[in-house]
């Protein structure tokens, strides 16, 4: 178990596997921490020393580029040796190789893994079965931690506050991690959060959320601060939740027109990968109010932050 | 149709100082009973220590309960094809140690109930390694498949006592009808899992804000609903004898209760796990807690103990379905529905008692008096001249579920931990002890 810590940690928590059960106060304590590490991703040295000697393993399930590299960079600023772990899920049926890689990585001693997994709860599952801290780097429809940390930490450094903006969340919510994830991470951080969508996209009790919802982006973005696209899942679509894209566009995608209802400076945010005319125009995407590129730098700092919160639990922390 | 568990004849035996719950007369008394060649002989207040004939054993039960054994009317017996997770011994010992003296088989084995081979098989098997009463429940239509119905006639006369395609719903609404007016020819009870796989999808717990902040695919309420009212509108139709094999929103109790208005020949069931838990006991992805209908939200648990209280459900049943481990132990999307609970759903079900809902004679009644009514069994009633199946019992003692002493092969218990009260100290099956607890409170299995 743990090693007595010399002094009281300030993240009291083993594992981050989700946003929910975090405090307004955590948040922060991780936002700040990110603060620092955005200053150091942007020296000429950007090396650090207190994941030193520590093994970090990529365990990702599922696909990823963007993340994986993300936390991959992070753990190797901080010192750590990263391995990234992609498996193969043609053969065997994916969750029958869950505890047992698991179990075998964690006989190799591992110090952190970051696990990626297509169906909700495979990371909780997991953390319960190894000695090390699990980071969920998305699981299924449920959480996507790092991703709302990201998102919280770009909005945070442009508006210079998260308390009492309204942020607008458009697009697929139902199948949506990263909106679960920020519903509930800028809701304790404050903000009035708002989700917009067609009613086939819309998770049931999503009202009581503590999110306003709206089915039409005319009503959802007028007076928004940010608007945050989701990403379409067309892999998803084959169940005709939407008609065509074409139609889905034309009433859900962000367009300079839908834009113009948001207010004046709002910040266009999304989590990547984006369909470019799916649900954003490549002239918003690309245009003055988008903050895409910065929220792909933000999320390395916010991953520095996470791991070295977590390497306070360590054994010999 | 009855059969002896043992051939040859039981010793006489007697309970007294009892506390006498009958689920047919819905009342209780002070009392014993008699057991005389495997049936009752004697129930009463005058059955008393003092009063028996000479030589008769006699058991004091010191105030505990003495009722008929419960009837369950969907367990999952793992045979044939499926003895990995349980078999008809280790099932027939896990209700003995529950108190079900009868129990009805899920026909979707390996292969299904579909044949009346597979009939006389479960018959042989419980005839040399059951300690309760095993009653087929068979296909009804072939394969399971919900296309062409299945030989109901011959399967009848092989043995099934009733007809069900297990966790399968009949989708076409034509084979549906003319099953249901086939099976009225026979007088045979059609017993559905009323669902709408459509609606369901890939649907894994409970539509709602709990499933949409744990990422989950939803089930809806109408998916039970849906298909009821369409099997309600063909029992119209036909005239069949109907029983809905599992209850679990309000939607669904309306049907029922309608349908019974308008007089149909229609009963229901629910869960005992829909009866006593909520879907938030799910926590952060509990597998053992992933049912088929899913559990519900605790407005919907409530009306269910009501409907079960007024009567508009007829019967509580375990949907006793062990799984083993590497079908629990997945991310719960990819988990097997199910849970085992023939052992457990007395003590489950007595929690309703305690907390008032409901009155120790009701459910007893729908825990024994009317799965017999409905399947037309002699038991299930303390009467003289029925079956001495009869259990023991103190409701108020306490005791925690352990998962690990459990008798089923598989420990996938909704209950692990559970403090519940009333465990079963004694069960008798025509007369004969198949399971006593000992004075130091040990499981003895005849």
């Amino acid at each position: 178990m743990l090693e007595p810590l010399s002094q009281k940690p300030t993240f009291p928590h083993r594992h981050l596997l989700g946003i929910a059960g975090l405090s307004a106060q955590d948040l922060t304590f991780l936002l700040d921490l990110a603060e620092e590490a955005v200053g150091v991703s942007r020296q000429i040295e950007k090396k650090r020393t207190s994941l030193r000697g520590r093994t970090l393993i990529n365990l990702f399930f599922e696909a990823s580029t963007r993340t994986q590299s993300s936390f991959e960079l992070a753990g190797k600023r901080l010192g750590a040796d990263v391995m990234n772990m992609s498996v193969a899920t043609s053969s065997v049926k994916k969750g029958e190789t869950l505890l047992d890689t698991a179990m075998t990585l964690n006989a190799m001693r591992p110090d952190i893994i970051v696990v990626r997994h297509a169906k909700a709860g495979a990371v909780h599952l997991l953390a319960n079965e190894v000695d090390c801290s699990v980071v969920n780097a998305g699981d299924g429809a449920h959480e996507h931690p790092t991703q709302a940390l990201l998102d919280a930490l770009t909005i945070r450094r442009n508006k210079g506050r998260i308390e009492g903006l309204v942020v607008a969340i458009c697009g697929d919510i139902l199948h949506s991690r990263v909106a679960r994830s920020n519903i509930l991470s800028l809701s304790a951080l404050g903000a009035r959060v708002r989700v917009i969508g067609p009613s086939t996209l819309l998770p049931a009790g999503i009202e009581n959320m503590g999110v306003e919802v709206f089915r039409r982006m005319e009503e959802g973005l007028a007076g928004a601060d940010i608007v945050m696209m989701l990403r379409l899942q067309r892999e998803r679509m084959d169940g005709g939740f939407i008609p065509s894209l074409k139609e889905y566009f034309r009433f859900y995608g962000l367009d300079e027109e839908k834009l113009a209802l948001a207010k004046p400076d709002a910040l266009v945010m999304h989590p990547g990968p984006m369909n470019r005319g799916v649900e954003i125009a490549s002239r918003v995407a690309d245009g003055p109010q988008s903050r895409i590129r910065e929220q792909v730098e933000m999320g390395v700092a916010v991953r520095m932050a996470v791991l070295e919160a977590l390497s306070q639990h360590l054994p010999n922390g | 149709m009855t059969y002896r568990v043992s051939p040859e004849t039981p010793p006489p035996l007697a309970l007294v100082n009892a506390r006498l719950v009958d689920g047919a007369a819905d009342c209780e008394r002070r009392g014993g009973v008699l057991v005389l060649d495997g049936d009752i002989a004697a129930v009463g207040p005058e059955v008393t220590a003092a009063a028996l004939p000479a030589g008769v054993p006699v058991i004091d039960c010191c105030g505990d309960v003495v009722t008929s054994g419960l009837i369950d009317m969907r367990v999952f017996v793992g045979e044939p094809g499926a003895e990995h997770r349980e078999t008809i011994a280790s099932a027939t010992a896990a209700a003995a140690a529950g108190g079900v003296t009868t129990l009805l088989t899920r026909p979707d084995t390996f292969p299904p109930v579909d044949e009346a081979a597979v009939v006389d098989f479960l018959l042989r098997r419980a005839r040399d390694t059951g300690r309760v009463r095993l009653l087929p429940t068979a296909a009804l239509t072939k394969g399971l498949r919900g296309e062409e119905i299945a030989e109901i006639g011959l399967l009848l006369q092989a043995g099934a006592v009733a007809f069900s395609n297990g966790t399968h719903s009949v989708r076409n609404a034509q084979v549906m009808r003319r099953l249901l007016a086939y099976a009225r020819d026979f007088d045979a009870l059609t017993i559905h899992y009323a669902v709408d796989e459509d609606l369901v999808g890939d649907g894994v717990m409970n539509e709602g804000e709990r499933a949409s902040r744990l990422g989950l695919a939803g089930i809806p309420r109408e998916a039970e609903a849906v298909m009821l009212d369409r099997d309600i509108r063909l029992v119209n139709l036909t005239g069949a004898r109907y029983h809905a094999a599992l209850v679990t929103t309000t939607l669904s109790v309306e049907v029922i209760r309608a349908a019974k208005a308008a007089g149909l020949p229609v009963t229901c069931a629910t869960s005992i796990n829909h009866l006593t838990l909520n879907e938030n006991d799910i926590g952060e992805y509990r597998t053992f807690l992933k049912v088929a209908p899913p559990l519900r939200e605790e407005d919907e648990r409530l009306a269910l103990v009501e409907a079960l209280a007024e009567g508009v459900i007829d019967v509580i049943v375990s949907d006793h379905d062990p799984q083993d481990v590497e079908t629990k132990r997945l991310p719960f999307a990819e988990a097997e529905f199910g849970a085992i609970g023939v052992e457990t759903m007395l003590s489950a079900g007595l929690r309703l008692v305690t907390s008032g809902h409901l009155t120790l004679p009701r459910l007893i009644r729908a825990l024994s008096t009317r799965p017999a009514e409905i399947l037309g069994l002699p038991q299930g009633r303390l009467a003289v001249g029925a079956p001495a199946d009869l259990i023991r019992f103190d409701p108020g003692e306490p005791f925690v579920v352990n998962r690990k002493k459990l008798h089923s092969r598989c420990r996938n218990t909704a209950f692990d931990q559970a403090r519940l009260e009333g465990r079963v100290k004694l069960t008798l099956v025509g007369g004969n002890t198949v399971f006593a607890l000992s004075e130091t409170g040990e499981a003895l299995l005849s």
